[in-house]
């Protein structure tokens, strides 16, 4: 008999892979334990200062999700903790743990941070990178969760200092270590990266020259929190510079290195370090980036390095640096590089290392205890169709440790990970979970509103040009406040419980916060007062950094003129605030998924493996879609052919899923847990069907290019094409010419289709495989390789493929003469124009969106790029998610990428599709319209202009009264705009509410 | 206060909070540098904007009003606010015409999520314009119950 299932998990590492792993198991009803080897989570996200392509604070978005994993009742968080074994088998683990000793009692400690300031040690900062200096006793970083502090005992002296002065009794100088056995049904791995150690690289001077430093130390000084407040300045002298270089693939693509992989998000993140560098500094500097390929090959990465060299002015050179020279008086560096075959020598006042992201350390050890492969280079092994599965049942994996990536690829396969998690153990569901629970409301109704307002600093972000002192000062005088102060951050953990606390203590009824956007952090702070007892729409909050701090930088005055007429106008309101009842509504626990191809089918699959009933609509007769055309894999560790029919068979004898081909889904009705839609299949049936949730999965097509000649010519086909004739043994030519980027990176279509690089390779190596005496040259813009994917552009280039560069100045000519093809290019190593006959052209084709994309957004209320891809919630975080409640995107919808990412992302909205269909009923948002019986003429305007059919007509006393069904109203407040006698009322955003802000706002005040 | 002081124009801008605030949050995530004249009040739905709060805001002291929501025809996250946005405003226009008051104080604009860009701009242009025109007709009257 197999042991019985265990509805836990444990979840290997705390940075935001894992903690998206861990909150999507979390919300699904499954008991998480997140362990992390240091005293914190957050990993190297929390380091970092901005994040691309947008530009946003590190720090702001991840916080809420620190804050979240840090205060949700099914995470359990274990600190300093690694593996030292395991037993039993997927359902049934049993890990033996060890707990290394914080010196500190947790329960007890509250994170005050009086010991730290009194502690007379100092030592190296590590989460500064070792550019600054922490005191002996320490927290990581202020939004640290969880807020428990640690000595560090090589440097204590046990003085005894901080034991005196913590009230909390929390310091225990000879804790030992625990051991901790936990038993748990599945097991995640998100232990990420370790940073390349630049000095290997002794050429460039990492730890020779001071103004030499890697881009994460880089990422540091960016950071407002970072050792010199966001300001740039050189190591060696603490001056301002000039000029900086950043060296690209340092310790990536290095095959003397045994790196031979490329680390798939450095030229992003050199990039963005040289736009935020310019921004942060008040002289002007210049920024030069030293490449070999720009890889920004992910969502809108192209339309960041076109602003990158258009309006921030970065300089890009692409060249492999031989080495970095330091003149010894000035401190300054020779950067020795070679471009046009020419050497030169260029001088800068500081050079950035852009380092490159190996296996975590002692990751053979942690492999050894799970018993899990590794892929030659140290990471996880996994493979194309499985791409978050381990060597071993029941453990899975995610983030930078199955192969180098960026962020939202980390997110996207952690809520993946998550689902498979799941699926081992989807029966024991709920049966190691408790409910959070609040405090019973404090009934405010007969208080006087008492306002408590909180500023924010942001770092320096707000409190670097509005003087957040003075708006604070100001918001004591206003009528009703009775607390006003300011935070570092708002958002950090400590601040929720110095509201809660500031709450009781003041008997505050009303809570404003002046800070960022309400988008990303109202909820938060929601719950916060919530948690002090207090209804959650007794707070609210005015965005003080992106209306007045980001858009008034050099106007100082104004910028904080701007912020007291925004405190004064948010006070206003909130005096006018009053408590609302959050509605309950059923869910019921069905999927619909839109399109049947690799994506939708991975994702109907998860959903029933986590026991939901699943429509799978598909616009063609049969299910597949784009991985029908995909006869072989770069790869070839799967064959795609046996795992497309694997997937059709598992998806038709799954009798929780009902398949419709030749169908469309024509209308949407209703919001999250309560879907209504109708089916129409091609012979005019039609199904409606209830649903809980949608998953958006309608892939991409194939451009078909009007460049070179491409259908006029039999001669001139598409890598598609060129994979079907090997496949079929069609393919005889000699002289095979490849073109990148038809119809991507062009002014029309500015953005790179990702895949194409990748499958010009496939199909190159496939024909050296074939046809060995076959020239095959590939002329490319820049070799996106990215990943474990250069093992093959190098191999490829081995095998004696030509890779000849071209630039938009100057694209290859393919000309038809007198039957013969002639295609002229220009060679730029030995600078001619070359001529050649291929007797086969191949353009590598774009991925472009599904024209059907734009009905379908329509269809379901979400938003398109401007490519025409489907736009997720959150670039960074929510890579799965639409801004409307219960709808996700997954694969090419969402961007070209390829076969394992479209995987990783269908079980990751699966994942997040489950954290509502566990759900018996969903608490919805308590912002909606309600009626004055007495005032209501019974007009029924209301009811003809709602657009979600919420508002009924009900007999009162012999005349029609409306009422408004509370589940369906989407709170837009259109009809208490129209009511003729005002007998509607709009919670939240109540007329009254509206104009008392709007008065306050203009309101003249003596300065 | 120094009587050559040039006239700062005080702009009330109401913004539906899916498309035109979130576009006002990403000028601000994109550092993009915009006059300091504009006063932000979110709303769910540029639907939700009474024609009367636009009046009051004239009343109480704004010089110009902006409304902002999202990109016709289909992006409003409520499908049909900023069609009734449309209407009500177009008509107020012609009410303030008639009153005397230029229609250019009140603005509707269609800025979505990611048109940072574009919200900045038209706040640079409102302020322009509305810098032109002088202070608003309406500031300071007296009005009687």
């Amino acid at each position: 008999m197999a042991s019985k299932k265990i509805g836990a998990v444990l979840v290997v590492g705390g940075g935001v892979a894992g903690i998206q792993a861990s909150l999507d198991l979390a919300d699904s009803g499954f008991k998480v334990y997140l362990i992390d080897q240091g005293p914190s989570i957050g990993g190297v996200m929390a380091q970092l200062d901005k994040t691309f392509p947008t530009n946003d604070c590190s720090m702001c978005i991840l916080s809420p999700k620190l804050v979240a994993t840090g205060r949700h009742p099914n995470i359990t968080i274990l600190t300093n903790t690694e593996i030292t074994g395991l037993n039993g088998e997927a359902g049934n683990f049993e890990v033996k743990l060890r707990k290394k000793s914080r010196y500190i009692i947790e329960d007890k400690c509250n994170g005050c941070g009086l010991c730290a300031q009194k502690c007379p040690i100092e030592a190296v900062d590590t989460f500064n990178e070792g550019l600054d200096n922490r005191s002996a006793i320490y927290v990581e970083y202020p939004q640290a969760v969880p807020l428990k502090f640690m000595i560090d005992r090589e440097k204590c002296i046990g003085c005894g200092t901080c034991q005196e002065i913590c009230k909390a009794n929390a310091i225990e100088y000879d804790q030992k270590d625990s051991e901790v056995a936990l038993k748990v049904g599945s097991i995640i791995l998100a232990p990420g990266f370790e940073p390349f150690d630049a000095r290997l690289k002794s050429e460039y001077g990492y730890g020779r020259f001071p103004n030499v430093m890697t881009s994460i130390e880089f990422e540091r000084i960016l950071s407002a929190s970072g050792p010199y407040g966001g300001l740039v300045l050189r190591l060696s002298d603490g001056e301002i510079p000039k000029k900086i270089a950043f060296i690209q693939c340092v310790g990536s693509r290095d095959f003397q290195l045994g790196n031979n992989y490329c680390s798939a998000a450095c030229c992003m993140y050199g990039m963005k370090e040289a736009v935020i560098a310019k921004e942060h500094t008040p002289t002007k500097l210049d920024a030069k980036i030293f490449y070999m390929d720009m890889r920004s090959y992910g969502k809108e990465f192209d339309a960041y390095y076109e602003r990158a060299q258009g309006e921030w002015g970065i300089q890009f050179v692409r060249s492999r640096v031989a080495g970095v020279t330091e003149d010894p008086k000035t401190n300054n560096l020779f950067v020795h590089y070679v471009e046009d075959e020419t050497p030169k020598t260029e001088e800068f006042d500081m050079v950035v290392l852009s380092i490159g992201m190996q296996p975590p350390k002692n990751i053979e050890t942690l492999a050894k205890n799970l018993g899990i492969k590794l892929n030659n280079y140290k990471f996880c092994e996994t493979a194309t169709f499985s791409p978050m599965e381990t060597s071993k049942p029941g453990i899975f994996v995610c983030g930078a440790f199955s192969a180098p990536k960026d962020i939202p690829e980390s997110v996207a396969q952690a809520s993946g990970a998550a689902a498979k998690a799941m699926s081992v153990i989807a029966s024991e569901r709920g049966t190691q979970v408790t409910a959070k629970e609040y405090p019973p409301e404090r009934d405010v109704s007969r208080e006087e509103p008492r306002i408590g307002v909180f500023v924010c600093h942001c770092g320096i972000n707000i409190g670097g040009v509005v003087k957040v002192p003075e708006v604070v000062e100001y918001a004591k005088t206003l009528p009703n406040v009775v607390y006003a102060d300011a935070n570092v951050y708002t958002c950090s953990q400590d601040t929720q419980k110095l509201i809660r606390e500031k709450i009781q203590q003041h008997k505050l009824n009303r809570v404003v916060v002046a800070s960022c956007t309400p988008r990303t952090h109202e909820p938060l702070f929601k719950e916060t007062v919530q948690e002090a007892g207090l209804n959650p729409y007794l707070f609210e909050m005015t965005n003080i950094r992106d209306q007045c701090s980001w858009v008034h930088m050099h106007e100082p005055e104004k910028a904080t003129e701007k912020a007291k007429d925004l405190v004064r106008s948010i006070v206003a309101k909130a005096k006018l605030l009053k408590p609302l009842k959050k509605p309950l509504i059923n869910v019921t626990p069905v999927g619909l998924v839109i399109g049947g191809g690799v994506s939708g089918m991975t994702a109907a699959l998860e959903l029933a493996k986590q026991g939901f009933e699943v429509h799978l609509v598909e616009k063609e007769k049969e299910l597949g879609g784009h991985l029908r055309t995909i006869r072989y894999l770069l790869e070839k560790d799967d064959d795609p052919k046996e795992e497309l029919n694997a997937l059709i068979k598992a998806v038709t004898e799954n009798d929780k899923i009902h398949v419709y081909l030749g169908a469309e889904v024509v209308d949407v009705y209703g919001f999250v847990g309560n879907f209504k839609s109708k089916i129409r299949q091609q012979n005019g049936r039609e199904t409606e069907i209830e649903h809980g949730i949608v998953i958006v999965a309608t892939g991409a097509v194939e451009y078909k290019p009007t460049e070179y000649l491409y259908g006029k010519d039999p001669r001139i086909v598409t890598q598609h094409d060129l994979e079907e004739q090997i496949a079929e043994g069609a393919f005889k030519a000699k002289n095979v010419l490849m073109i990148q980027c038809v119809g991507a990176r062009t002014n029309e279509r500015p953005n790179c289709a990702r895949i194409c690089c990748g499958q010009a390779i496939k199909n190159a190596l496939k024909i050296k495989e074939i046809s060995p005496e076959t020239e095959v040259y590939i002329l490319y813009k820049d070799m996106r390789a990215y990943g474990f994917k250069e093992d093959y552009y190098r191999e490829a280039a081995t095998q004696g493929v030509m890779f000849v560069n071209y630039e938009d100045e100057r694209k290859p000519q393919l000309a038809n003469d007198n039957g013969g093809l002639k295609m002229t290019f220009w060679e730029p190593v030995i600078k001619e124009e070359i001529e050649i006959e291929p007797d086969l052209v191949v353009l590598s084709a774009a991925t472009i969106p599904n024209p059907d994309n734009k009905r379908v957004a329509e269809m379901l209320k979400v938003p398109l790029t401007k490519d025409g891809f489907f736009l997720e919630a959150h670039m960074k975080l929510r890579p799965v998610d639409f801004a409307t409640d219960g709808v996700f995107l997954c694969g090419m919808a969402h961007w070209p990428k390829y076969i394992d990412e479209s995987i990783a992302q269908a079980c990751a909205a699966a994942a997040r599709a489950t954290t509502i269909l566990s759900k018996p009923t969903l608490e919805m948002e308590g912002i909606v319209a309600n009626v004055n019986e007495d005032l209501c003429s019974g007009c029924r305007i209301c009811e003809y202009l709602c657009p979600y059919n919420a508002i009924e007509m009900k007999e009162k006393d012999g005349k029609p009264i409306a009422h408004v069904i509370e589940a369906l109203c989407k709170g837009c407040g259109a009809c208490g705009t129209a009511c003729p006698t005002k007998a509607i009322i709009m919670g939240h955003f109540t007329t009254e509410e509206i104009l008392a802000q709007v008065k306050a706002a203009l309101i003249e005040v003596k300065t | 206060m120094n009587a050559k002081t040039e006239f700062e124009p005080k702009i009330i801008g109401f913004l539906c909070n899916w498309c035109s605030y979130a576009g006002a949050d990403l000028a601000g995530v994109s550092r993009i540098q915009y006059p300091s004249n504009i006063r932000i009040i979110r709303v769910m739905c540029s639907g939700r904007i009474d024609p009367t709060f636009i009046l009051e805001a004239l009343k109480d002291g704004a010089d110009g009003v902006l409304v902002a929501g999202c990109h016709l025809p289909s992006d409003c996250h409520y499908i049909s606010g900023n069609f009734k946005t449309l209407r009500r405003v177009t008509l107020l226009k012609k009410v303030l015409q008639d009153f005397g008051i230029e229609p250019k104080r009140v603005r509707l604009e269609w800025i979505s999520a990611s048109e940072g860009d574009k919200f900045a701009a038209v706040v640079r242009d409102m302020v322009e314009e509305i810098k032109k025109l002088g202070p608003s007709p309406l500031k300071n009257m007296e009005v009687k119950a």
